[in-house]
């Protein structure tokens, strides 16, 4: 059982930072919802603050690391510029995508727009973080401030999706791969 | 914004808490600000290769490291700016809301490929 090392950093990006950071996000919006209506809801015990503040932090650092891993380590694989008169395109995901028009979108819509809207899920949820452990409790009282952080927070979810849901697609049509296997496990024949 | 200070409506006057709304405010406008920043760099690096040019900061990522970093400096400048104005302060949230929403959704449009190419006329 081999990988590439450039497909395992693309699966940390996508799956060890991204697809955590949504899946957070089920959590996250109970959590939230119950700090927000503490009419209907069993208040919070000093405990349940903290460990709320830690899952929020985690959040704000699954998104950064996702952008950042994005940005730093996978792009530079995925739009690497071939020697000239190589034919195949493999190891080059955004010319094997714009080399044909039927894949050519992926990269001109997908990937222009991933890599662009993928960064407000970091500062959005890194403004969420920053109020609600600021605020605590106290947001209760603030009606608006808190309908602003939800709607940012549902924002960030949002961004997060169409990255990560762009990002499934792009390597699945042009896999970012290349650099040294790593044998994770023999096989048994 | 100083005008908008306490000319509160009656909905945001029960907003009268413990802590000032103002930090809260300033990091919720700062976050649109950053999105959109981010949203224009990357058109307008698009649109002006000489800009496109200067946005490369890395050159393995290329203008995307630029484009990313200007707007993170944007957003965390105008967060400093703002919320070193309004800590202390309660402002009109309600305003500052819709300006927020507003930077956001612009953000989000200019964003997306057919409407940034449609802007430059492409």
């Amino acid at each position: 059982m081999q990988i590439s090392f450039r497909a395992l950093i693309t699966a940390l990006h996508g799956m060890g930072f991204g697809a955590l950071f949504l899946l957070a996000f089920s959590g996250a919006l109970i959590e939230l919802f119950r700090i927000c209506t503490p009419e209907r809801s069993s208040p919070f015990s000093i405990r349940e603050r903290k460990f709320l503040n830690g899952y929020l932090i985690a959040m704000v650092l699954l998104a950064w690391g996702a952008v950042l891993s994005g940005a730093y380590l996978v792009y530079p694989w995925y739009r690497a510029v071939p020697p000239l008169g190589t034919t195949d395109l493999a190891g080059y995901p955004q010319r094997l995508l714009i080399s044909s028009p039927t894949t050519s979108g992926w990269h001109s819509v997908g990937m222009e727009w991933k890599e662009h809207v993928a960064w407000f899920a970091p500062i959005a949820i890194t403004m969420v973080a920053y109020v609600f452990i600021k605020y605590g409790s106290e947001l209760s009282r603030h009606r608006q401030v808190r309908n602003a952080v939800l709607a940012f927070g549902a924002a960030a979810f949002i961004a997060a999706l169409i990255a990560g849901g762009f990002g499934a697609f792009l390597n699945k049509y042009a896999p970012v791969q290349g650099g040294p296997e790593i044998t994770l496990m023999k096989g048994t024949q | 914004m100083n005008s908008d200070r306490q000319e509160n409506g009656p909905a945001e006057m029960s907003e009268e808490p413990g802590i000032p709304n103002g930090a809260a405010a300033a990091a919720i406008l700062s976050a649109g600000i950053g999105c959109f920043a981010v949203s224009l760099c990357g058109w307008l690096g698009d649109a002006v290769p000489a800009l496109g040019h200067f946005f490369i900061f890395y050159r393995p990522t290329g203008p995307l490291s630029g484009v990313t970093t200007t707007g993170i400096i944007v957003w965390l400048l105008s967060w400093f700016v703002l919320s070193r104005a309004w800590r202390a302060e309660n402002v009109a949230i309600g305003k500052i809301n819709v300006i927020a929403f507003l930077f956001l959704g612009a953000g989000l449009l200019l964003s997306f490929p057919p409407i940034g190419d449609l802007l430059q006329g492409k």
